[in-house]
């Protein structure tokens, strides 16, 4: 069973030297215990651009699809065995890189 | 008949749907099974009889429900169905009384990951057998708007893979800390009914909640928090009687008749907590508030009341939960102890985290009443009523304030 765990923040700020470093002993906990799928960190919202498609023309928009206040700046792709286990990873990620996160399962 | 078919749902109800889920891996079919089943035996047992074993025909009857349901959904070829199945890891082990399906199933509906009101409502379903529209009606919520609370968790449990297991022994006194606080929400929501048009006392909530809590008892008879809880909502039933007069005002503790109270609850009761104290294992909240029950229920007489040894409880409790409300309940011990002005001094600086809460009023509004500042008190007195949602609560609060000279 998969999840993605979504990393919300409320700061422009990049993570700092210590939340790297514990990013990283993290992402080596989650490769040595089989979870790791795969992780990534984006980009702020004033970077992303949107694209519709389903009329005639396709439609551009600079910015986020949605503008809030809070907005993913990264993920983990999870392995876990059900919901437990996935929280409890969430639960030292969030930890790990100092911001909130969303744990959602896979279909 | 009636009573042998509400005997068997209020005994078997849980069993059924935790055996099924266990069976199928899946609620959703668990509780329609179970439902049918029930409904089947309404049908069938006034004509035929009571069967013998009433538990295992409805077993039995709900599994069949269950295996037509799945057939049926097999035709219509529901290539998802694997992966709704609920996951359950666990290996089949002894079975001791932890393993019993039924606390698979009070774990799952309390799950952390649910909504506090979702989890209340889950578990009346799920676990206590009510229905939709009784669970509806008990929160003062259109049934539409609980029927999806109920579906959508059952979708979250299935999707996310809420596990059907017991907490690890790590996770385990939180885990039990969460179905407790469900049970007593359930239980206050009954003994101190919220909503203009509800009863004062809604008998029903308490009843169901003291079932429930029985059940984990009987499942959990190890966890001295578990017998706390217990001992709580039956030190408090037992006064339910004497608490709203025939006038439909509530009736404090110090003006109840005491012999109104009910005498085996209040044994069970006493019971309980002596047997947590012979444990002589550091006491959690629920069995420090039962203690402080089990004190006054022990007087005859207001007057009889051990303030020094309810001050002391609630000192143990604030060392636990520094939280402003055990501050509050703690001052109006003391102000018995040493009186109503040292009391008003440990209230007032509550005030600005608990403004918004009636109970501080209402001990303001005591507390000025007895030291003769009439004025403050019927200040006091106006912002409780403002704030109070219990119907006697505020018939109660209105005529003391009328009072004050």
């Amino acid at each position: 069973m998969q999840y993605l765990v979504s990393v919300i923040t409320d700061t422009p700020a990049l993570a700092t030297p210590e939340e790297d470093a514990a990013i990283d002993v993290f992402n080596e906990r989650l490769q040595a215990e089989g979870h790791w799928v795969f992780a990534g960190g984006l980009g702020g919202p004033s970077t992303a651009t949107v694209i519709d498609n389903r009329g005639e023309e396709a439609m551009v928009t600079d910015g986020p699809f949605l503008e809030s206040k809070e907005y993913l700046v990264g993920f983990w792709i999870i392995e876990a065995a059900d919901l437990d286990e996935a929280l409890k990873l969430a639960t030292a990620g969030s930890k790990a890189c100092n911001r909130k996160v969303e744990v959602r399962p896979f279909l | 008949m009636p009573e042998a078919i509400t005997r068997a749902h209020h005994e078997e109800w849980a069993r059924v749907v935790a055996s099924l889920t266990r069976r199928f891996g899946d609620l959703d079919i668990a509780e329609e099974a179970a439902a049918e089943a029930f409904a089947t035996a309404v049908e069938r047992w006034p004509a035929d009889g009571v069967p013998p074993s009433p538990g295992a025909w409805l077993t039995t009857t709900a599994n069949r429900k269950a295996i037509d349901r799945i057939r049926r959904e097999n035709k219509r070829g529901d290539k998802q169905k694997e992966a709704q199945l609920l996951y359950d890891d666990d290996p089949p082990g002894p079975l001791g009384a932890i393993d019993d399906e039924r606390l698979r199933l009070v774990f799952t509906c309390c799950h952390p990951a649910l909504a506090m009101e979702t989890r209340v409502a889950l578990t009346l379903r799920m676990v206590a057998g009510l229905t939709v529209p009784e669970i509806a009606r008990a929160f003062l919520v259109p049934e539409t708007t609980m029927e999806k609370r109920i579906t959508r968790a059952k979708a979250k449990i299935r999707v996310a893979r809420i596990p059907y297991r017991v907490p690890s022994a790590e996770d385990l006194p939180a885990r039990v800390s969460g179905v407790l606080a469900v049970l007593f929400l359930v239980f206050n929501e009954g003994y101190l009914a919220t909503g203009p048009g509800a009863d004062p006392v809604r008998h029903d909530l308490t009843a169901e909640a003291i079932r429930l809590t029985r059940l984990i008892r009987a499942l959990m008879p190890d966890d001295g928090e578990v017998a706390g809880l217990l001992a709580l909502m039956l030190l408090t039933e037992a006064r339910r009687t004497a608490r709203v007069s025939a006038s439909g005002e509530l009736v404090t503790l110090g003006e109840q008749d005491r012999g109104a109270w009910d005498a085996a609850l209040i044994a069970e009761g006493h019971r309980l907590v002596r047997e947590r104290l012979a444990a002589r294992i550091a006491p959690g909240r629920y069995q420090i508030l039962a203690a402080i029950s089990a004190v006054h229920t022990s007087a005859r007489d207001i007057r009889d009341t051990d303030w020094s040894q309810v001050v002391a409880l609630y000192d143990q409790l604030v060392s636990m939960d520094p939280s402003p409300v055990i501050a509050l309940n703690r001052a109006i011990a003391v102000a018995e102890l040493d009186g109503p002005e040292v009391a008003l001094a440990t209230v007032d600086r509550l005030e600005s985290e608990l403004a918004g809460y009636h109970p501080y009023h209402v001990t303001r509004a005591d507390l000025l009443r007895r030291l003769g500042r009439s004025q403050e008190s019927c200040a006091a007195y106006d912002r409780a009523i403002e704030l109070a949602g219990n119907s006697a609560e505020t018939a109660y609060l209105i005529r003391r304030r009328d009072q004050l000279g």
